[in-house]
């Protein structure tokens, strides 16, 4: 479902991702993992056609998305890292917004926009504005959004950061109902390594823009005779802090976080 | 087309639901209508003018338009940071469609505003000396709406922050704005001010509305069409260009 061949993507003076390849299969659950700044988030946005690789080929679905834009977007939905609802519309009208624009026909999108809010649990607070959701709404619905077009695949750029437990065990549970159900090919990064135990079939270390390692959750601790993943994940990366450098975008998201005061 | 519609439909709701920025954006038109207005009346009177307010309100209806149409624009950058803007690049929509989606809605918005302000104009003692020319006037709000949105969007497509949004008000909005003819006469002006008040694209947009408002224009409202229609165009493609040049 997606290939990826000696993918590169470097900028003036660093590589952010040198020469990755795998590939997920379809209705796969695939885990890429890798402290900060490994190159986790660059490789999604270059197969999600947000950035343009340096070098390398990428297939979605048979699909090069560098060439076939717009065929290659109808296969994806995506879950970014960041938010990316507008939250002065409500829950209804991000959908409905969303599903205008992937040109899900009328019938078919108020019955699935109805199905999906119901399956996340917001159907009843459809008509209230996104600002007044709180962090682990605001990622339902973001995916419920993602899944809206019946995408074959799905993209989850850390969608647990800063969930609490609870909302975190079902925002999987979510996921892998729909992966069994609708076979819908689920490529996921995280911090958690137990969450990445949990639901994916095989998983990807990448680190310093380099896959270390590819395997089953089991394949990896063998090879690494750890006993759990974090351990494995530890020994093939190594303990060492890596800082990330903050961009322009970051720091005018302080700006706007001290303007905005303090969130309810 | 239904790409561009729900575009359009998102940032008009998005302007009707934030009273604030309603009234905060008639806040300085309604200053410079009364501040200027009735301030420097009475000495435009005497210079052999006629009346400032008559003068002033088609360059205030300009600015309002103009200023909400370059916000309109710039929204972008806050859409950039919101993530909100990810989620459009991201669908299966030609760049060409959401750029003009987002235009026509800001530009929907300015002409709004601008009407708001049209009719404050009214209540302020203003007076058109032919009204059948009302729909010329709208055609030049049009124009300049759709020129600054493109404008505006140009600029957030190269912009990435608030640092950046600050320099582009202060060097280059305001001065379009104070050297477009909108504040006092075109006529008896220095050479250089000739030439600048000549290279400003607001100050067609000043005229034409002027001309047809109360029958005053300086380059005469052919030309006016002509310089706003192209100028338009070029924005628009300039715009369309640098935003199909964003990558996150």
């Amino acid at each position: 479902m997606i290939r990826v061949r000696n993918l590169v993507k470097t900028y003036k003076d660093l590589i952010a991702v040198n020469d990755i390849s795998f590939d997920v299969e379809e209705a796969e659950i695939f885990a890429f993992l890798g402290p900060n700044g490994a190159g986790k988030t660059t490789t999604i946005k270059m197969l999600t056609t947000l950035l343009k690789p340096t070098s390398g080929e990428v297939e979605l679905d048979g699909l090069n998305p560098a060439v076939h834009h717009n065929e290659a977007r109808k296969r994806f939905g995506i879950v970014f890292q960041d938010p990316s609802l507008d939250e002065e519309l409500t829950a209804y009208e991000n959908m409905d917004f969303h599903g205008v624009l992937y040109k899900v026909p009328r019938k078919v999108r108020l019955e699935r926009i109805e199905q999906l809010l119901k399956l996340f649990e917001l159907w009843d607070r459809r008509n209230d504005p996104v600002k007044q959701f709180s962090g682990g709404m605001r990622r339902r619905l973001e995916i419920a959004r993602g899944l809206l077009h019946t995408p074959k695949i799905i993209f989850l750029d850390e969608p647990t950061l800063g969930l609490d437990p609870q909302t975190r065990n079902q925002l999987w549970t979510h996921v892998k109902k729909l992966n069994e159900e609708e076979r819908v090919t689920v490529f996921l990064t995280t911090h958690y390594m137990e969450e990445a135990e949990r639901v994916a079939h095989r998983i990807a270390i990448i680190d310093h823009g380099k896959i270390v390692a590819q395997g089953t959750p089991q394949q990896l601790k063998e090879q690494t005779n750890s006993e759990t993943l974090e351990q494995a994940f530890l020994a093939l990366t190594g303990s060492a802090i890596r800082d990330e450098s903050v961009g322009s975008i970051d720091q005018m998201r302080n700006v706007a976080k001290m303007f905005r005061g303090p969130r309810k | 087309m239904s790409a561009i519609y729900i575009l359009w439909l998102r940032q008009l709701k998005r302007y009707v639901r934030s009273k604030p920025r309603i009234i905060a954006s008639l806040g300085q038109p309604l200053l410079f209508l009364f501040g200027l207005g009735f301030g420097f009346g009475p000495i435009f009177q005497k210079a052999g003018q006629g009346n400032y307010i008559q003068f002033l309100a088609p360059g205030v209806i300009a600015m309002t338009v103009m200023f909400s149409s370059v916000f309109s624009g710039i929204e972008l950058i806050w859409d950039r940071q919101f993530g909100f803007l990810k989620e459009t690049l991201v669908a299966p929509v030609p760049r060409i469609l959401i750029m003009i989606g987002r235009t026509v809605g800001g530009a929907t918005v300015a002409m709004i505003q601008g009407l708001i302000v049209v009719l404050i104009c009214f209540l302020a003692g203003f007076r058109m000396s032919n009204y059948e020319r009302l729909p010329m006037a709208i055609l030049f709000m049009v124009l300049v709406a759709v020129m600054f949105t493109a404008f505006g969007t140009a600029l957030a497509s190269v912009l990435s922050d608030f640092q950046g949004f600050q320099l582009v008000m202060n060097f280059l909005i305001m001065p379009i704005f104070f050297l477009s003819g909108a504040l006092f006469p075109l006529t008896n002006l220095p050479t250089a001010m000739v030439i600048i008040t000549g290279a400003d694209p607001l100050s067609y947009g000043v005229d034409g509305l002027r001309g047809s408002l109360i029958g005053l224009s300086h380059f005469g409202m052919s030309l006016d069409v002509m310089v706003l229609t192209v100028i338009a165009a070029v924005l628009l493609s300039v715009g369309s260009y640098l935003f199909s040049k964003i990558q996150l």
